[in-house]
């Protein structure tokens, strides 16, 4: 009930700038021209007083004094760039928001806007009662403090991070925004210890196959992780984007797994029992296994396949005719992107979009597709392909073979229509 | 001294102490829990319940303390409410609607400790005993049909329910989509 399928992801902000833009200037002179002419006069909505030839307000008198604000906060002007939540949730504790994708720039998420996937809230956990537990079948438990923990030796690492359940198969028509659809993915600069370098400091037993990973929060999350993923890039995270984890994230330490579902990177870690079975947890039997047609489920699916999405344009946003840049996010949990396919015509032909450096494994990787809209009914859709040569499926193919309740792993291509009045909408409806 | 030479001489001694880490069997730092300390965290039980603590607790007991610690999220025969459906669904896996709860859907008796006891009821977690945690899961089977009216749960009869979706799960075989 209260997973990820977040029943209906509504979306809070007000409709974005370019649409109040669009309605405003639509007042003033109305009219095509008036809307093509837009982006020029683009942040005037407020009046003409402070545009030429006057001089602006903010100019005639001292701004703020530094250090107004001992932690900075994005302009007032941005105050609906926030975490999409999903309305009328019949409770809070596990339940999830998504990054408001189509309102940022490049490949970082910022920290207060990463996606949010809790099972039991968001502890408040003082750093110097928390402890790491490292036992089971290892020659040396160990238990550590923070400071003893950051004192082995350190990586930064930009990888994304996914929620399996983003989005769910029934609900792809209910998204009106990139955000509904896909925001329970972000992406981060992540700092912190390998696990390899861990698991080597406690010794493991030849028994050693998993490690249960379990948080410190109501939910006591438990996941299992295989033994070559902790020994290959796994880490132990204790700062994103250079500062602190932030509570939602795992504050004071978190398990990174880069590309697999997101549920596993289990935040505000304490304890890792090293066992030779998985923990078969309620959280890799009820949940995050995916139920196929024939009523099996598919468990331990942990790689988030290559996916892709147009930010912009995309739904609920507005376009004048002429010139509108396509851009958007791709990822794979295998690796690097190898390219991303756009397409203008619903799907007929696909042309290369160019992928903005770095790209990175595991990362977003920022795409851009030039294009002159002609004004006709359109849809535009984005396809990307990793570096294993895997592309990302249509949902057609995809449910083809997973029916419609497998609600985990949806990595189909997402299309967004375009209507005469540039209107963009879900293109599943 | 000259830069290059610093950069040199301070390489070589960071190689030297942490090959001599590495001798000595690691870093150092933190230290061994205690039997005591593992043992108050060491909560996750195996599929096989072979983890499952002492303790036990009977269908009626549980109850008891479902009506009174669990209804109001799971609804009073766990048909679902704020919190997920516990029962029923049996037979509806390959429909067109499946209804998994932990009667139709869940493979391992034993995990129904492990969660209760870690997880639930939501708002406060990790206060039932080992006996209540026995108890409300012989009640949650048995709204499943899984155990009989006048059972007692314990280490050894949750080790033996056996759940009718046990061999519902299999491995991943993606890629599959081509
Ligand atoms: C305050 C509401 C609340 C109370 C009280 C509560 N639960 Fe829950 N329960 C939930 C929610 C919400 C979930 C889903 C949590 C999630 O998916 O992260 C859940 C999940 C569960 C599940 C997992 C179901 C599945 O199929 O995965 C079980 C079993 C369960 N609860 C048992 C109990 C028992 C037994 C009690 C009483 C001791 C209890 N709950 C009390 C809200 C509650």
């Amino acid at each position: 009930m209260s997973d990820d399928a977040a029943p209906e992801a509504v979306r809070r902000t007000p409709r974005s700038r370019r649409q109040i833009l669009a309605a405003g200037s639509a007042l003033v002179g109305g009219g095509l021209a008036e809307v093509i002419a837009l982006p020029a006069r683009a942040e005037t909505t407020g009046g003409i007083e402070n545009t030429p030839p006057h001089v602006p307000r903010w100019m005639k008198e001292p701004g703020a004094d530094v250090g107004s604000q001992l932690y900075g906060q994005p302009s007032e002007f941005e105050k609906d760039v926030i975490r999409n939540v999903p309305k009328n949730g019949k409770q809070y504790t596990s339940s999830a928001s998504r990054t408001p994708l189509q309102e940022l720039d490049g490949i970082i998420t910022p920290n207060g806007l990463f996606y949010e996937r809790h099972h039991g809230g968001i502890p408040a956990i003082d750093p110097a009662q928390h402890r790491l537990m490292i036992h089971g079948l290892v020659e040396r438990p160990l238990l550590l403090t923070m400071d003893e923990l950051r004192r082995f030796p350190t990586e930064s690492h930009i990888y994304f991070l996914e929620c399996s359940g983003n989005p769910g198969f029934e609900t792809v028509k209910q998204g009106k925004t990139a955000s509904d659809l896909v925001g329970l993915a972000s992406c981060c600069e992540w700092t912190g210890v390998r696990l390899k370098t861990i698991l080597e400091e406690v010794g493991l037993k030849p028994e050693a196959k998993w490690v249960v990973a379990e948080g410190a929060d109501a939910a006591a999350l438990t996941r299992s992780v295989p033994l070559e993923k902790c020994l290959d890039d796994a880490l132990l995270v204790f700062s994103q984007n250079g500062e602190r984890l932030r509570p939602q994230q795992g504050y004071p330490v978190r398990l990174l797994l880069p590309g697999f579902e997101g549920n596993m990177s289990v935040k505000w870690l304490r304890r890792l029992n090293v066992v030779a079975e998985p923990a078969y947890s309620r959280e890799e039997t009820a949940k995050y296994t995916d139920s196929m047609p024939d009523g099996t489920a598919r468990q331990f699916t942990f790689t988030m396949e290559a996916k892709s999405i147009i930010t912009r344009p995309s739904g609920t946003q507005r376009i004048a005719a002429g010139f509108n840049e396509i851009t958007g996010l791709a990822w794979s949990g295998r690796g690097r992107i190898n390219g991303v396919e756009v397409s203008v015509d619903g799907g007929t032909t696909w042309q290369p979009a160019v992928l903005q450096q770095p790209v990175l494994s595991r990362a977003f990787t920022r795409f851009r597709y030039p294009w002159a809209w002609d004004g006709r009914p359109t849809v535009i859709l984005s396809r990307a392909t990793d570096e294993t040569g895997y592309v990302q499926p249509s949902f057609a193919d995809l449910t083809a073979i997973r029916g419609m309740k497998s609600f985990y792993h949806n990595n189909a291509i997402v299309p967004w229509r375009i209507a005469a009045d540039g209107e963009v909408s879900n293109g599943y409806v | 001294m000259v830069t290059s030479e610093l950069v040199r001489i301070l390489a070589l001694s960071v190689a030297v102490l942490a090959s001599s880490a590495q001798a000595e069997g690691g870093f150092g730092f933190g230290r061994a829990p205690t039997a005591e300390e593992i043992a108050g965290w060491n909560i996750d039980i195996d599929r096989d319940g072979r983890k499952l603590p002492p303790g036990h607790g009977s269908v009626v007991q549980g109850r008891v303390l479902f009506e009174a610690q669990c209804a109001s999220c799971h609804g009073l025969r766990g048909e679902g409410g704020i919190g997920d459906r516990l029962a029923g669904g049996q037979g509806s896996l390959a429909t067109h609607n499946p209804v998994k709860t932990v009667g139709s859907f869940w493979p391992y008796a034993p995990t129904l400790f492990d969660y209760i006891h870690r997880a639930m009821p939501m708002n406060a977690p990790q206060s039932l005993t080992p006996d209540e945690v026995y108890a409300v899961v012989g009640y949650v089977l048995n709204l499943n049909g899984l155990v009989p009216d006048d059972a007692v749960m314990d280490a050894e009869t949750l080790r033996a329910v056996r759940m009718p979706n046990r061999d519902g799960f299999v491995p991943d075989p993606r890629p599959d989509i081509r």
